[in-house]
């Protein structure tokens, strides 16, 4: 097992297997790390609000933090009408950054390193973002796909290219997250493999990149999740303030 | 040393492609559908609680919090702003009070100097006046003096003389022819004696 740098995003069920007619929907690894993240995310933000002092404490100041740096994030990509959809948006950087960091904690499941939860995340995005756009403008949401100042005779041009990109950023979005998550964790997976096979003589090399590549990956880890709130803002942005 | 590093990094990366294809020989968990749907099923369940919680319970309480802690800052700022002002005025009212009692003071005192002057001219004068009448008395008394003297002195002359004349020769001289004398004497010569 440990061997494969890909059985660490194996997904196996804990406990018995929960059938609901023919979907399976058993509690699983990815399951328990998901509830972690979500109960951690819970915990410091009830922790942080509940006493309400003129000079924060630590826990409260990290909650404010966070509480400022998304609504600062929201306002300035996507404008004050986006404020409705500041809750979610909280969530959803708070999440992916939960699920990336606990998947930097030896041993445990990476929640973001599965396309399946990134696409399920992203689509609803995306999906979201087009009811948000049609309910505000009506079709003429589809002016987004007619950049203003184009020549007629690329018109027509334009307009697929402008459809494939929109189409595509629900892919692109979800394996943007998933593949850093994945290639990261596979990279110190296999640079952990090479001290192991290296021993005691040449091990000491990979062993400095392996260090330094978790430093790195804790970025990504903060960096992904930010990226993934910050386009869901600019989608956002798009289907409210309609520029073109 | 250029040759050395390309087919160095050649070799790395033909030792990292065979190194991923060992890991896609078990192929990648991530494409195994067993358990997509338990995964779809628990993001929407732990992601919808926690957004749920989230947006009901926290974040109105943090953003709360917030406005809270900067509407009493802004309070706080407000008042002292206004106590500043408060006791600029009071400053002010002082100030006021001090420059204006200054003036008074000086009113008062330069009232009083003038007082005093003028007390001290109506008492010169009144001295002036007595100093002046008492001049004149004690003159007058002088030209009285001075204008009796002449007779007196003539008198005494012409007593003297006889009672000289009465012992030198022993008969009775007649006042009139000396008094004649003296008299002649007396105009002849008072310049002399009376400085006049």
């Amino acid at each position: 097992m440990a061997a494969n740098p890909m059985s660490q995003f194996d997904v196996y069920r804990i406990g018995p297997e929960i059938k609901v007619g023919a979907f399976d929907i058993s509690f699983t690894n990815a399951s328990l790390f998901m509830i972690l993240s979500t109960v951690s995310i819970l915990l410091i933000f009830n922790l942080g609000s509940k006493k309400n002092s003129i000079l924060p404490n630590k826990i409260q100041l990290l909650a404010e933090l966070s509480y400022t740096f998304v609504s600062k994030m929201i306002s300035d990509t996507a404008g004050s009408k986006a404020k409705p959809y500041f809750a979610f948006i909280f969530s959803l950087f708070m999440f992916v950054l939960f699920c990336n960091m606990f998947g930097m904690i030896p041993y445990t499941f990476t929640v973001t390193s599965h396309i399946i939860v990134t696409f399920v995340l992203a689509a609803f995005i995306f999906i979201g973002v087009t009811v948000i756009g049609f309910i505000k403008h009506g079709f003429g949401y589809l002016k987004l796909f007619v950049p203003s100042g184009v020549p007629a005779v690329l018109l027509p041009l334009i307009v697929v290219i402008e459809i494939i990109s929109y189409l595509s950023r629900p892919i692109s979005l979800s394996v943007r997250l998933f593949a850093n998550m994945m290639a990261g964790h596979t990279m110190m997976k296999v640079f952990g493999g090479f001290v192991i096979s290296l021993g005691i003589v040449g091990g000491w090399l990979p062993l400095s990149f392996s260090v330094a590549l978790t430093g790195l990956e804790i970025l990504v880890a903060f960096l992904q999740a930010y990226v993934f709130a910050i386009l869901t803002c600019i989608y956002l942005n798009d289907a409210l303030n309609l520029h073109h | 040393m250029v040759k050395k590093i390309y087919f160095q990094s050649i070799f790395f990366s033909l030792f990292f492609i065979k190194e991923a294809f060992a890991a896609e020989s078990g192929g990648m968990p991530q494409l195994n559908p067993e358990f997509w749907i338990s995964q779809i099923f628990w993001l929407i369940l732990t992601f919808g609680i926690m957004y749920l919680v989230l947006s009901k319970l926290i974040l109105p309480k943090i953003s709360n919090n917030l406005e809270s802690r900067k509407s009493q800052i802004l309070e706080n700022i407000e008042a002292a702003e206004k106590q500043r002002e408060d006791s600029d005025a009071k400053l002010k009212e002082y100030d006021e009070i001090i420059s204006k009692s200054k003036l008074e003071a000086n009113s008062i005192f330069n009232q009083a100097r003038e007082k005093a002057l003028k007390d001290i001219g109506a008492k010169r004068e009144v001295l002036d006046k007595q100093i002046d009448n008492e001049i004149a008395e004690a003159e007058k008394e002088i030209n009285a003096l001075r204008k009796n003297a002449p007779d007196k002195i003539n008198k005494i002359a012409i007593d003297t003389s006889s009672e000289l004349l009465q012992k030198l020769i022993g008969a009775e001289v007649n006042n009139s022819s000396i008094s004649a004398i003296v008299d002649d004497l007396s105009k002849r010569n008072g310049d002399k004696y009376y400085g006049n």
